[in-house]
């Protein structure tokens, strides 16, 4: 066991901090807020240094480096001590990138993951139908062959930012005949294509925070075949790229939040003494401290584990369940330690921290559900990493 | 960076979780259990041939020097195999303390425990929790009241008693003026008992030592914590190959979902549990400033996850988990029984406030 990481690894580290400390924008820098141009000019001069989109290959817009974890994390570390994020956090970049460079053709690659890494182009991910969630595979969005073009009909749900995205990755059933999973195309569509609809959906935190959420109406959409990742047909393990992806991005900084909470527990008084005050609220937020530690250790062991290209195994099929959890428990006590000032919400008098924590919990209720739901997790933490056998199929009728 | 277990700690885990497999069954646990006191000194001998009992003892002594996460992992497998012996107490409290007290009377006990010769019990528990009553105090050299709960002190030739948060003694327990009586508990593989000093005269004193003190209570806490994660390890096990047997309505009761989800959540709890115990013992030798922290919180975590194991894997057994024959029962009273050995949840989480200026230092 040696926690060090060497010299060249902390020269790495000083120069990151001094990067962050000299180029960080004073403000977020949010879409939403129309501030589209700064954010690109941030996100290439990020990639420039090497600090985003470090190991993707030089001809397809990145910085070209060697992979290396342990540059990633101690980029991550370095811009989560500083409170500015890292790249962009969004489905382009976390689930479209590594897809194409799997899978995507030449051109498709030479296309898409330079824009897609600056911020150029904003991507949606369609996926869920309101027919097909959890069992992704019954999908029913068709799109029919009419020469050298596909024609899309039908309808996706909650779609992430598909009102601001450029791009649409979707999944649609191009082979009505083949079997559930093996009649499905992954396809890159533009978003201003005729015939798409785009219905904002109002999501339970009200649209505070950079997502948004909607259902999307396809009426014979047309897109050239060449759109098609990967092979038609093998849409379906096209995308288990992706999700294996999604799952493993979401990585937060839980011990940034303790720390957080804490500080508001000293601050907010409840009938006259802090919270921190209180044996109840203190105990709560030493329960807590034990499963961040748990989980901040646990991701430092599934490193050493991909450093050394061993198999994760059960112990890295936990970490969604349980990191998402812990997220929404601890926006939990800090909604507590408000006492009823807790729920005030959307910039109103006496609100604390811009309704950080209220948006929060809302969020990472979310996240519990999104990219493959808690009950979703378990399954496959049972089959998968116990060797419990699969539910069986029920009887037709 | 490289938070994984060593090849040789891998070895140790291998060659310890076999020799029990083989030399403590859980046949021989049953049999443990219906003596005075389950500590086996035969046992013993045979783990000090395999390095085991001087683990933590200097090689100067005749010990192995190796680092707590070794002797956490021995904990570990002691756990899992539900084994009684005076590890806690012998192999990590003890040691860490005389280590720290010093001088040729600690040399040679040390020597004795490396070579299995020896057995050393710990009456501590008031450094934590007072009751009954209890305390002991020494005056003009000799020892007088009461401690509660003693660590494998039954089987023991000696006895590292805490007077003070600063002062420790050592005690023979055949000493005229020392009367010893086990408190039987639920845990038959675990014994403690009360200790009543009128006059015994002890060996030796050991006073302005509440450094080794402190690193001692820390030691044992993650020694513990790890005897714990053990015992969920092997009800966790347990729990999933029953349910991969065992049918009810036509089908293996692991293809219920409800089934499922009762495994996936245990197990879900086990893992970062190691994580966090791997680096607990770890900053025991390289980051001794962290340690007390790490001890607090490793100890209540495991003790909590423990406890919702121990009766999840009893529930996925049904009716025969809760009889004496299923052997499941050993386990749940283990972790039960560890569970307020050196200090609670609650009052060390409370510390784990107060080591961080959160609360006010009782
Ligand atoms: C914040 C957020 C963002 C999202 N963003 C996107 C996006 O950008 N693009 C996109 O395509 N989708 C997105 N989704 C959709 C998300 O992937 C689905 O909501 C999710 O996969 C669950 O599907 P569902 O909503 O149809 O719920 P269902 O699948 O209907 O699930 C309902 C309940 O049934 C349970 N259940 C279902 N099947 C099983 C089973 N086999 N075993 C046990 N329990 C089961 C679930 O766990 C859940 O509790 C997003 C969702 C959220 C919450």
């Amino acid at each position: 066991m040696d926690l060090e990481y060497g010299a060249r690894y902390e020269a790495f580290r000083t120069q990151v901090r001094d990067f962050v400390a000299e180029h960080r924008p004073t403000r977020p820098l949010r879409l939403a807020d129309g501030k589209r141009q700064e954010r690109i000019a941030w996100l290439s001069l990020q990639i420039e240094h090497g600090y985003w989109a470090r190991t993707i290959p030089r001809e397809y817009g990145g910085y070209g480096a060697e992979p290396d974890l342990l540059e990633t994390v101690i980029m991550d570390e370095e811009f989560n001590k500083a409170g500015v994020s890292r790249g962009m956090n969004a489905q382009g970049p976390s689930m479209l990138v590594p897809t194409l460079l799997s899978h995507g053709s030449e051109e498709q690659r030479r296309r898409w993951i330079g824009p897609t890494l600056r911020g150029e182009v904003l991507w949606c991910q369609g996926y869920s139908e309101p027919g097909a969630g959890s069992d992704l595979a019954s999908l029913q969005t068709r799109a029919t062959e009419d020469g050298d073009d596909f024609v899309i009909n039908g309808q996706k749900i909650w779609t992430t930012t598909a009102d601001r995205a450029e791009m649409c990755f979707i999944l649609v059933r191009t082979e009505p005949d083949a079997g559930k999973h093996a009649g499905i195309s992954y396809i890159l569509l533009p978003m201003d294509t005729s015939g798409i609809e785009v219905q904002p959906l109002r999501t339970m935190s009200g649209g505070i925070g950079e997502s948004s959420f909607n259902q999307v109406f396809f009426t014979d959409v047309r897109v050239p075949k060449a759109n098609v990742v990967g092979k038609r047909g093998e849409g379906w393990k096209v995308a288990n790229t992706t999700l294996a992806h999604e799952r493993n991005s979401l990585n937060a900084n839980a011990e940034g939040k303790l720390m957080r909470l804490a500080r508001l527990m000293e601050r907010e008084t409840l009938g006259g003494v802090p919270a921190m005050a209180s044996p109840i609220y203190r105990d709560r937020l030493m329960k807590l401290q034990a499963r961040v530690l748990s989980m901040k250790h646990h991701g430092m062991r599934m490193l050493t584990c991909s450093l050394k290209g061993e198999s994760l195994g059960v112990a890295g099929l936990v970490v969604k369940l349980q990191n998402c959890q812990l997220n929404f428990d601890m926006a939990a006590l800090a909604i507590d330690a408000m006492g009823e000032l807790g729920v005030l919400y959307d910039h109103t008098k006496y609100e604390r921290e811009r309704g950080y924590w209220q948006a929060h919990s809302m969020l990472s209720l979310g996240l519990i559900i999104g990219g493959g739901t808690a009950q979703i997790q378990k399954n496959i933490i049972a089959e998968r990493g116990l060797g419990l056998p699969r539910e069986p199929k029920p009887k037709q009728a | 960076m490289d938070f994984a277990l060593s090849e040789d700690q891998l070895l140790l885990e291998e060659t310890l979780r076999s020799f029990l497999a083989d030399r403590v069954p859980i046949e021989r646990v049953r049999e443990l259990r219906e003596k005075a006191c389950p500590n086996d000194r035969a046992l013993w001998s045979a783990l000090a041939e395999l390095g085991i009992t001087g683990i933590l003892v200097p090689e100067a002594q005749g010990g192995s020097g190796l680092a707590l996460l070794d002797a956490a992992l021995v904990s570990q497998a002691l756990g899992h195999a539900v084994t009684p012996t005076p590890f806690l107490a012998s192999a990590v409290m003890v040691p860490t303390a005389l280590a720290a007290a010093g001088g040729g009377a600690s040399e040679s006990w040390l020597a004795g425990i490396a070579g299995g010769e020896l057995v050393f019990g710990v009456a501590v528990t008031e450094l934590f929790s007072v009751r009954e009553g209890a305390g002991v105090s020494l005056e003009a050299g000799a020892l007088h009241g009461k401690a509660m709960m003693a660590i494998d002190a039954c089987g023991a030739d000696l006895l590292l008693v805490a007077v003070d948060e600063d002062t420790l003694c050592v005690v023979k327990t055949d000493s005229t003026g020392l009367e010893m009586t086990r408190l039987t508990t639920v845990d038959a593989t675990r014994c403690t008992a009360e200790v009543l000093f009128d006059g015994a005269t002890p060996e030796a004193v050991f006073e302005g030592v509440g450094s080794g003190i402190a690193r001692m209570l820390d030691a044992g806490r993650i020694a513990l914590a790890a005897d714990i994660l053990g015992a969920c390890e092997a009800m966790v096990e347990q729990a999933v190959a029953y349910a991969k047997q065992r049918k009810q309505f036509d089908r293996v009761i692991g293809s219920f979902q409800a089934v499922k989800h009762m495994c996936s959540e245990m197990i879900a709890e086990v893992e970062p549990g190691r994580s966090l115990l791997w680096y607990a013992a770890h900053s025991f030798d390289a980051l001794p400033e962290e340690a007390p922290l790490m001890a607090c919180h490793v100890l209540a975590h495991t003790s909590e996850i423990a406890r919702e194991i121990a009766s999840v894997s009893t529930q996925v057994h049904g009716g025969i988990g809760w009889t004496d024959e299923q052997n499941l029962h050993f386990w749940f009273k283990r972790i039960g029984n560890a569970r307020h050995l050196l200090g609670g949840p609650e009052a060390l989480r409370q510390r784990a406030a107060e080591l961080q200026g959160f609360a006010a230092t009782a």
